[in-house]
């Protein structure tokens, strides 16, 4: 790889670029999955109980998912490009292999923007139960919009339905290459960190809204419908990532020796908790052991043998480095997370209420980040430690590469791009919609009669 | 049944088709929201917004099927656009960003007059600039200047040349003034109740409709020089005068409806008659995918995945049609009633 030296090698700028887009995008799509779902669920309670802060909670909500499902969108549309863009090889000979989830992941994406539409903009046009059916629509075809993309990434971890003779494919299956048999892991790993993050940040902010003494009744609503979906994501997300861990120990031994930084093949094999590593000399430096840890985790067996990298040709191993930060970033978080979801849950089976106390609140707010910095360093996890493969085994990212030799023009133009619009989105997020005092949308009386043109 | 090449690019034609009639009119949008001036200015942004905003994710997703089969059924064709076209592909994509995102920003921004106007102009030049790259791009495609090694892909003309020739220019102009028309037409209809907004787009359909027939000339002469299999198939071929005739009907009779205002019946010739030019495009550039190298048989997918594809096109069909019916139906059929 060209990670040194002349650092900004053509490759390097096409994978930031990608990296970058992937950053960017994956951040909209993990809300326009979870938000539509808090949506109709505040909706659903406002039908129920009639009580004009669940309406507003709602509003506020399909506001904060019309954007971030309009950027979610556009990013997501240039990435569809960027594939051929900067990865043309990879396309030309994979595009048939793994075009049907994507052709099925764009009927879900239609669906998904035309009944965005119908809620959004529909409400006084269509009857109440109408537009409570297209917000639950929109959940749902969000979801299955990103299992269809995650199944293109399990494939490419872990290749399946190809017939490989001498490096070159042969023959390819692509119903046995949808379902790679890392699906199922990846698939639910994806979607409850979707929920996950979102439902860790939305928890955070009206908890910071509490603190600041807003209007209580109001924020105490909103953390009554997004908590249990932290805590519950929080609770459930390791027991999927244990699973997880457990096929890739056997499946992509050296992702997880690289996660792990576990250098040496060896039984009782330790399981390190940060620390700094050094590639050139095979070890870590710093880090907290914990005997057999790596071993049990990988097989349930203190004593199992785990391969490590130097089972691995040297030229395969991904950066190892940088692999291990962050996975132990993602681990962390998730630990830090499913702890305070444990201790929210005590809390709440005890007195039957939402904690109150200022502590904990500022614990919740101290945990917002954390489902997105999850969810990247994850992404990171499984994208890295696939290097130095595009398609493990069978196609090289840097094979795969574009013959335009400007990249580096197309990765600036981008980051300026992604760069000004978070900023503009967090900015119109806090302030118009999250902190804003008034009423996000005043809404009309329902005329009489013109509700029911659309049943 | 014709064979699987041949119904997957009518698929790749269709979708196009829906694309610019219906996402392009979106874009059309923006640009006359660039272009609003009179007394009238700020009611015709609002018309524009209230058309605009409920559809156009749902009609951009046109241009996602549009890629999605592209490289499912012919990857090889795919992976020579987007090389050879990698520039003016990478621009239009940051006015997909810019066009979307900003328009979104304006309907939220509370401080609406100060965001209407710095939203409004990164979300109206936008919508400007895109449509005449994706125009660029597809004069590109059909000029010939891209060639494709046929046994290592290896993609060759150069990064620029290829889609700033005096052809793919014309035909950038031709898809822009195409969008500008498309929702100039849609606005009168949508501005029923606003006569005097009416007549404003109205007047703006006119002078875009006459636009678009001098693109339309300017592109086809660029064409005897600038891309002559297109030309030879306008030309030459035993449907092209009979196919001509009908698009210049619909053309002429859009205008007409215009003139008259019958703007139903306009917007239905207006649609017909931006069907009937990109059907006679591909047409006349039939079995050509990307002119001189590649054809729909010679980066074909294999048939599994060809038959696969139409499969999943298939059974998605039953979950689109009703949904996207129930769209237009809620949002555009209600307006003709009152």
């Amino acid at each position: 790889m060209f990670e040194r030296g002349l650092a900004l090698s053509p490759l390097l700028y096409a994978r930031a670029q990608m990296g970058l887009s992937l950053a960017f995008h994956i951040v909209f799509a993990a809300a326009g999955i979870a938000l539509p779902l808090l949506m109709v669920i505040a909706d659903a309670l406002w039908m129920r109980t009639r009580d004009p802060e669940y309406r507003e909670l709602r509003q506020r909500l399909a506001k904060g998912t019309s954007i971030l499902f309009a950027v979610g969108a556009v990013s997501g549309t240039v990435l569809s490009f960027e594939l051929g863009l900067l990865w043309p090889s990879f396309m030309g000979s994979f595009g048939s292999v793994i075009g049907l989830p994507f052709a099925l992941e764009g009927f879900a994406f239609f669906t998904e923007a035309i009944f965005l539409g119908i809620y959004l903009y529909g409400r006084e046009r269509v009857s109440e139960r109408l537009h409570l059916f297209a917000g639950v629509v929109v959940a749902a075809s969000g979801a299955a919009s990103a299992f269809f993309v995650t199944l293109v990434n399990a494939f490419m971890n872990l290749p399946a339905g190809l017939q490989v003779e001498a490096g070159r494919v042969v023959a390819a299956d692509p119903v046995a290459a949808m379902w790679s048999p890392s699906w199922m892991h990846q698939s639910v790993h994806v979607l409850l960190s979707s929920y996950q993050a979102t439902a860790f940040a939305m928890v955070g902010i009206h908890a910071f809204l509490l603190l600041r003494g807003r209007r209580p009744s109001f924020h105490r609503k909103a953390l009554g419908i997004a908590l249990p979906l932290a805590i519950v994501t929080a609770l459930v997300q390791p027991l999927s990532g244990d699973r997880s861990a457990k096929q890739i120990a056997h499946l992509q031994p050296l992702k997880l020796a690289a996660a792990e930084a576990h250098f040496e093949t060896r039984s009782r094999a330790p399981l390190l908790v940060g620390g700094m590593v050094d590639v050139e000399r095979g070890r870590v430096t710093g880090a907290i052991p914990v005997p057999g840890g790596l071993s049990f985790l990988a097989f349930g067996d203190v004593d199992a043998p785990v391969r490590g990298l130097d089972a691995f040709p040297r030229e395969e191993w991904p950066p190892v480095a940088k692999v291990h930060l962050a996975f132990d970033t993602m681990v962390g978080a998730g630990t830090a997370m499913a702890a305070l979801a444990a201790l929210m849950a005590a809390s709440w089976l005890r007195r039957r209420r939402w904690p109150e106390q200022r502590l904990m609140l500022w614990a919740l707010v101290a945990a917002a980040p954390l489902g997105f910095v999850a969810l990247e360093a994850g992404w990171l996890v499984t994208e890295w430690g696939r290097q130095p493969w595009l398609v493990r085994g069978v196609l090289k990212t840097e094979a795969a590469m574009t013959a335009f030799p400007y990249n580096a023009a197309p990765f600036w133009l981008f980051t300026v791009l992604y760069v000004f619009l978070a900023a503009i989105v967090g900015y119109l997020m806090w302030h118009q919609i999250v902190a804003s005092r008034e009423a996000v949308v005043p809404e009309a009386p329902r005329p009489a009669g013109a509700a029911h043109a659309a049943e | 049944m014709p064979p699987s090449e041949i119904l997957l690019g009518l698929v790749i034609v269709a979708a196009l088709v829906l694309y610019v009639a219906l996402g392009g009119a979106d874009f059309g949008g923006g640009v006359w929201d660039l272009l609003a001036f009179g007394p009238r200015r700020a009611a015709q942004r609002r018309a524009i917004e209230r058309a605009i905003g409920p559809i156009w994710e749902a009609n951009h997703v046109w241009l996602i099927l549009v890629v999605v089969v592209l490289f499912t059924a012919f990857p090889r064709g795919f992976a020579a656009i987007t090389t050879a076209l990698h520039v003016p592909l990478t621009l239009f994509l940051i006015g997909v960003v810019l066009r979307g995102s900003a328009f979104t920003f304006r309907a939220t921004d509370l401080n609406h007059d100060r965001g209407q106007a710095r939203w409004g102009l990164a979300f109206s030049l936008a919508s400007v600039v895109a449509p005449w790259l994706l125009g660029a791009t597809v004069g590109a495609i059909a000029s010939g200047g891209i060639r494709v090694d046929a046994q290592t892909g290896v993609v060759s003309g150069g990064f620029l040349a290829p889609w700033l020739g005096a052809f793919p220019v014309a035909v950038g102009f031709f898809c822009l003034s195409l969008c500008a028309f498309l929702a100039a037409t849609y606005l009168t209809e949508e501005s029923a109740d606003s006569p005097a907004v009416q007549e404003d787009f109205r007047g703006r359909a006119l002078a875009a409709g006459v636009a678009v027939g001098g693109c339309a000339l300017a592109a086809f002469l660029a064409a005897g020089s600038g891309a002559p299999r297109i030309w030879e198939g306008l030309v030459h071929r035993p449907w092209a005068l009979p196919f001509h005739a009908a698009t210049a009907a619909a053309a002429l009779g859009a205008l007409r409806s215009l003139w008259r205002r019958q703007f139903r019946r306009a917007r239905v010739l207006a649609g017909a008659q931006t069907g009937l030019i990109l059907i006679g495009w591909a047409t006349a550039q039939y079995p050509y995918l990307v002119v001189p190298d590649v054809t729909i048989w010679n980066v074909a997918a294999p048939a599994r995945t060809r038959t696969l594809l139409l499969g999943a096109l298939a059974a998605g069909i039953p979950v689109l049609v009703p949904s996207l019916w129930l769209l237009f139906r809620v949002f555009k059929a209600e307006r003709q009633r009152t």
